[in-house]
């Protein structure tokens, strides 16, 4: 039976689908009959979806001078 | 956003097209989504600021030499982040301050050993977070703020890792390219990331119960 703690180290890996067969049902099982191990799942889950944001709330960002002179001397010629 | 969310392949084929044909306007719009996160990608290799910045400027200008020859078939973010890698990668090695992906900080634990009893059982379990669902994050904005800057204090595998994956939405797969790790270490490395920031937006939450 797996522990808590082991719960908590496992759970990017039952996330990932990189467990096995047996150690996937165990996390499940342990999952089923804990609801503090479900929360912090979900937590985890939700840290994720955080992070996403984070890539679409950069600010935009006007391109380098030269980058921009560069692209127009190549346009065209590939 | 031409380049997130897994419905968009077919603007990305688009964009790519365009870039082929020399548009400047597409052009413009790949810099203004993508500088910035390639910027904190970047940092995670280099900690000068300049030289991380060069190096993303490198990575446009092998952009534009290199797009005729870039292949549709595979992705356009994760063709730009394996520019930019070995960029950055070459740099920093010259500097001597290559980032490890061998030192996976095997001694940090995923939450405090000290929530757990000996017996490996909470004893300071995690509390719902029931103001934070996927649809009304968005209004977290200072929750946001918060996971970006501990994503700042990461060791730079970490970071690196998670930016690809997380922020960026690359496939293990991909990520394990770029980085040149293997799957095994890559989902330490994610697990240690993210279950860091999870800790301080706990925190932030409020949401650690007392001891049962």
């Amino acid at each position: 039976m797996l522990s808590c703690r082991e719960i908590s180290e496992t759970a990017t890996n039952y996330m990932e689908g990189a467990l096995t067969l047996r150690q996937r049902a165990g996390f499940r099982m342990h999952l089923l009959m804990c609801k503090h191990c479900r929360v912090y799942v979900d937590q985890l889950a939700k840290t994720v979806e955080l992070l996403k944001l984070g890539q679409i709330n950069w600010d935009t960002t006007e391109p380098d001078p030269r980058v921009i002179e560069s692209f127009r001397d190549s346009a065209g010629k590939s | 956003m031409v380049l997130t969310g897994a419905g968009s392949r077919r603007e990305e084929l688009a964009l790519i097209r365009a870039l082929k044909r020399g548009d400047e306007k597409a052009f413009r719009q790949l810099v203004a989504e993508q500088h910035k996160s390639m910027l904190a990608f970047s940092r995670a290799f280099l900690r000068n600021p300049a030289a991380a910045e060069e190096a993303v400027q490198e990575t446009w200008l092998a952009v534009i030499s290199g797009i005729g020859r870039f292949e549709e078939r595979s992705s356009l973010k994760s063709w730009t982040f394996a520019v930019l890698a070995n960029i950055a990668r070459t740099k920093a090695t010259r500097d001597g301050r290559s980032i490890s992906f061998t030192d996976l900080g095997y001694g940090d634990a995923a939450v405090d050993p000290d929530r757990f009893a000996g017996d490996g059982s909470w004893l300071s379990p995690p509390g719902r977070w029931s103001e934070i669902n996927p649809e009304r994050i968005v209004g977290a904005r200072q929750l946001l703020a918060h996971a970006m800057a501990v994503l700042e204090t990461l060791p730079p595998n970490q970071r690196a890792v998670v930016t690809l994956r997380d922020l960026e939405g690359l496939s293990s797969k991909e990520t394990c390219a770029i980085l040149e790790v293997s799957e095994a270490n890559q989902r330490i490395l994610l697990h240690r990331g993210r279950s860091r920031i999870r800790a301080v937006v706990e925190e932030l939450m409020g949401t650690v119960q007392g001891r049962l």
